[in-house]
């Protein structure tokens, strides 16, 4: 039942608004509106229910084991929520003058530097809004420095086929012309292909490591010394940034400019789909570059550095300075963590994975790149069990809802065929990994004993497979009143 | 080790099973050279006592303001529920709802959402969000670039929002869009329509027009829009949601309706919190739903018949179409929005209707109120909606630092933006202000201009301290 079948003409919220209604009469009659506002007549607790029973429909971290492969569903503590919203942070206007933010920019500050640190760049911009932003910015920077430099001849950004799909679409949106490279067998990136496809046309390179794929790209020194030599720059997509953070720093790999996803490594919430946020660290080169505003600390003084002092800066993303409530979570988290915590994330995220694919090997699941070591994550092929049962990784998927387990990440990357990308996350114990494991077994037997079942799930959620198809061909976007 | 849970047995447990030594042996695929690295900026953990003690004293330390400040982020009152439903952990702790049957309760959420965005803006279609109010306007520029085919030139009323114009040059300005300024009426603070035809001749594909406008200023937006589509250009209604509640919607708007609807969200039940995260809207007619960029939720039946929702469109999109994605979007803000669908269900349509005339008659009564002041002048002499800009007479930045002394934050200063209007401030006064906080502005605003009229008498240099802030 939608919130607007709850209603009833006349119904209100006397606590929630002015008690008289203010005449608004100097407005001209034209400009005043005339149609109806289609907003629910509900009392506050018809509300409350509502959206309570609602969220009891989801998947969560709190509730479920979230294994989705470069997602990085680790927990989200409480404290960086509670902390992030003290009152006063809450009530602070952007445009508010700087002297009554010297707490809140404080933290903003050391967040800079502590990313600067754990990342081995020269500069960090926390502007970006999004992993997608981040890298808008980082390919914009790339630009800027081609251009301040005469160099207009180069055209294209070299992406992996293993990308995310944000990786071309940014690039495209950057005016660049985009050129994929294949995947060797052993799921590195295949270095005659991006030998050849290296030139004076060459403005980058995105690369996510280590990889969708689940591993680490050995030959990154290598790659980064042919881009460079060719004159193109290096950008990290930090995607997968907790499977080697305080372990090995992207500015030491020879990356020039880098986004981090602290929806992912630093544990702010993904909140069904968003707020992101992508802090961006550049290498000294890109620093004239960088998106404003940036925090400067003076004598004690913090204040944000602006156009004036950034004059070559690719300029602004946000109205404001980006998502500012979710750098206070992950500036809480990292100061929980401490130096001392950081490499342990990698260490455990490891170890999850490793056992993780372990398990699930010697329970028969193939594993598609078997000679490598797992990064924080490792890839599952079930082209062999679709050959001999029907059963699909989409099924495999929704038969884990079943089991009360959100489904790992289907069908990307693309290059493996029907792949299920899975990552455990540090945050979670042995037991779930071991009950996740005797769950995945019972599907395989579920898949060669009853296949028709399996293709049918899922049975025990809210709803049970929903028509794609029906969704877009009879689109239903609003609800309308009749 | 805080938040992993394992223990040493776990360990050794799991080491043994995947064949390894040590927990150092998993990254033996990593060249030695790469590693190591030691972090010397990051200090050393603290335990949640610790930060929170140092969170808070952070927190008491910036203070709280009786602020009058808006240009884009408005206090309004925030229902308790709003955010304590929001940050349950089944909202708060869930991913992208790829899939749809894990996640209901989101995605039904986002469909009452596009309905209530779609009903506010008089639009067919809501998308289920974007970053922010700048951006949305952004990704409706390039939208309007896509569907025009052969103009590549946007036109911009001076009186946007600054910082949404800035942002949506940076954004667009690598796929060879230009973005034209319109000059606005000294006198009306608005837009006029016979200014826009010098702009008018060379073809373009959408106009922006901006209701209220940056000054706070009512836009004839009937005659805009029907201009541009004269034009044959896209009519792109960039509009504060609370405000329509009492205004006509972009979809109303001229004899054709407006043709893509954008804000900023944060009215709509979201702290101003520094400046994010909020959220942007985006809603456009039927015709351009497949030009529209981000999440769209859609409403189908599941086997068994019973309706359910999932993201649909999704060929538009960069996790399917990659290079050739409508752009490369991957989220929404999806807990903004829904802290908003749960603050417009809590207000309703008179609660919101009685949230924006309050806005507006405090606005009109905090004007009236400066006008008597001595050499405080209304600049534009248009209708406005819940925002106006004031001359003072002295410098702005001496005023406002003798008031944010007393606790009160008195304007935003334009001289960043609009030089040309002299010692101007645009002040704000929700429904959130009381005819006491009213009186407390007025009166130490008259004290401080007092204060700076005294010097200048004087001939002196000002003894109040000057601050960049």
């Amino acid at each position: 039942m939608l919130i607007f079948e709850h209603a009833r003409p006349g119904r209100r919220n006397y606590s929630q608004s002015p008690a008289a209604a203010a005449k608004i009469d100097d407005i001209p009659q034209n400009l005043l509106r005339k149609v109806p506002l289609l907003l629910p007549e509900v009392s506050e607790m018809d509300a409350v229910r509502h959206y309570t029973r609602l969220s009891q429909k989801n998947f969560s971290i709190d509730t479920q084991f979230y294994p989705l492969g470069s997602c990085t569903m680790k927990y989200n503590p409480r404290a960086c929520n509670s902390l992030a919203m003290l009152p006063q942070f809450l009530a602070r206007h952007p445009r508010a003058p700087e002297s009554t933010g010297q707490g809140f920019l404080a933290c903003m500050y050391e967040l800079q530097e502590i990313l600067k640190d754990v990342t081995g760049m020269a500069g960090v911009s926390l502007t970006p809004m999004a992993g997608a932003q981040g890298e808008l910015i980082g390919i914009a920077m790339i630009r800027a420095y081609h251009e301040s430099r005469g160099d207009s001849a180069r055209t294209e950004i070299i992406v992996p086929d293993a990308a995310h799909g944000t990786n071309p679409a940014t690039a495209v949106m950057c005016g660049y012309k985009v050129v994929e490279i294949a995947t060797d067998k052993e799921g590195d990136v295949d270095m005659d292909a991006l030998k050849a496809a290296v030139g004076p046309q060459t403005a980058g390179l995105m690369l996510t490591n280590p990889s969708t794929l689940g591993v680490f790209e050995k030959n990154v020194a290598e790659m980064s010394k042919i881009v460079h030599q060719a004159g193109g720059l290096l950008y990290y997509d930090g995607a997968n940034l907790n499977a080697i953070l305080g372990k090995v720093k992207p500015g030491d790999m020879g990356f020039d400019v880098i986004h981090i996803n602290l929806h992912k490594t630093f544990s702010t919430p993904h909140g069904g789909g968003g707020p992101g946020s992508a802090p961006v660290g550049v290498a000294e080169r890109l620093l004239p570059f960088m998106p404003v505003p940036v925090v400067a600390s003076e004598n004690g003084v913090y204040r944000w550095l602006t156009e004036k002092e950034i004059p070559q800066s690719i300029g602004r993303l946000s109205a404001h300075m980006g998502n500012a409530g979710v750098l206070l979570r992950a500036y809480v988290y990292v100061r929980l963590l401490g130096a001392e915590g950081m490499h342990r994330v990698a260490d455990f995220a490891a170890l999850n994975a490793n056992y993780l694919m372990a398990e699930l090997s010697k329970a028969g699941f193939e594993i598609a790149y078997p000679t490598r070591r797992a990064s924080h994550e490792f890839i599952v092929t079930l082209k062999d069990l679709k050959e001999k049962t029907g059963v699909t990784a989409m099924n495999v998927a929704k038969r884990l809802l079943d089991k009360g387990y959100h489904a790992p990440t289907t069908y990307f990357p693309l290059l493996v065929p029907e792949c299920l990308l899975i990552e455990p996350a540090e945050t979670e114990s042995k037991e779930t990994l071991d009950a996740f494991v005797v769950s995945m077994k019972e599907i395989l037997e579920e898949a060669h004993t009853q296949p028709e079942m399996v293709k049918g799930a899922p049975y025990n959620t809210p709803v049970r497979k929903l028509d794609d198809v029906k969704a877009a061909r009879e689109l239903d976007l609003a609800w309308k009143q009749t | 080790m805080p938040f992993i849970p394992h223990t040493e047995e776990d360990i050794q447990a799991m080491l043994a099973s995947i064949g390894a030594k040590t927990i150092d042996d998993l990254f033996d695929e990593i060249p030695p050279a790469l590693k190591g690295g030691s972090l010397k900026r990051v200090p050393s953990g603290l335990s949640e006592m610790e930060i929170s003690r140092l969170m808070l004293e952070r927190a008491e330390a910036d203070g709280r303001y009786l602020s009058f400040i808006g240009a884009g982020a408005y206090e309004h009152h925030i229902p308790a529920a709003v955010w304590q439903i929001t940050t349950r952990g089944e909202f708060y702790s869930s991913y992208t709802p790829y899939q749809a049957e894990a996640s209901q309760g989101t995605l039904q959420l986002l469909y009452e959402y596009q309905t209530m965005m779609a009903s506010l803006t008089g639009m067919d279609v809501s998308n289920a969000s974007m970053y922010d109010g700048a951006s949305a306007l952004a990704e409706a520029a390039l939208m309007a670039v896509r569907s025009h085919k052969t103009s590549r030139r946007i036109l911009m009323p001076a009186t946007v929002h600054p910082v949404y114009r800035s942002v949506v040059r940076a954004i667009v300005k690598n796929q060879g869009i230009e973005v034209v300024e319109i000059p606005y009426c000294k006198e009306s603070g608005q837009t006029l329509p016979e200014f826009l035809d010098a702009f008018g001749k060379e073809e373009f594909a959408a106009l922006v027009i901006p209701q209220p406008n940056f000054f706070g200023i009512l836009e004839p937006v009937d005659a805009l829009t029907d201009w541009a589509h004269s034009k044959n250009a896209l009519a792109i209604g960039v509009v504060n949601p609370m405000a329509l509640a009492l205004l006509n919607p972009p979809g109303e708007w001229g004899a054709k309706g407006a043709d893509v609807a954008v804000g900023e969200g944060q009215p709509l039940g979201i702290p101003l919190s520094s400046g994010g995260p909020y959220f942007g809207f985006m809603a456009c007619k039927q015709a351009l739903v497949r030009q529209m960029p981000g999440r769209i939720i859609g409403r189908t039946t599941d086997q068994d018949g019973k309706p359910g929702f999932v993201l649909t469109l999704q060929a538009r999109e960069q996790h399917i179409r990659r290079s050739k994605a409508t752009s490369n979007i991957c989220t929404n803000q999806g807990l903004m929005v829904t802290a908003a669908t749960i603050y417009m269900a809590l207000t309703g349509p008179e609660g919101l209707r009685r949230i924006a005339a309050q806005s507006h008659t405090n606005t009109l009564t905090l004007l009236e109120k400066l006008e008597a002041l001595k050499g405080v002048k209304r600049i534009f002499n248009g209708s406005l909606f819940h925002e106006t800009v004031v001359s003072l007479p002295g410098p702005v930045d001496n005023i406002l630092q003798t008031l944010k002394s007393q606790q009160i934050l008195g304007g935003l200063n334009l001289k960043d933006y609009y030089p040309e209007l002299g010692n101007a401030i645009l002040v704000c006064a929700t429904e959130t202000k009381t005819p006491a906080d009213l009186k407390n502005f007025s009166e130490r605003l008259g004290q401080a201009l007092d204060k700076v009229s005294a010097a200048s008498a004087d001939a002196q240099p000002s003894s109040i301290e000057s601050l960049s802030t």
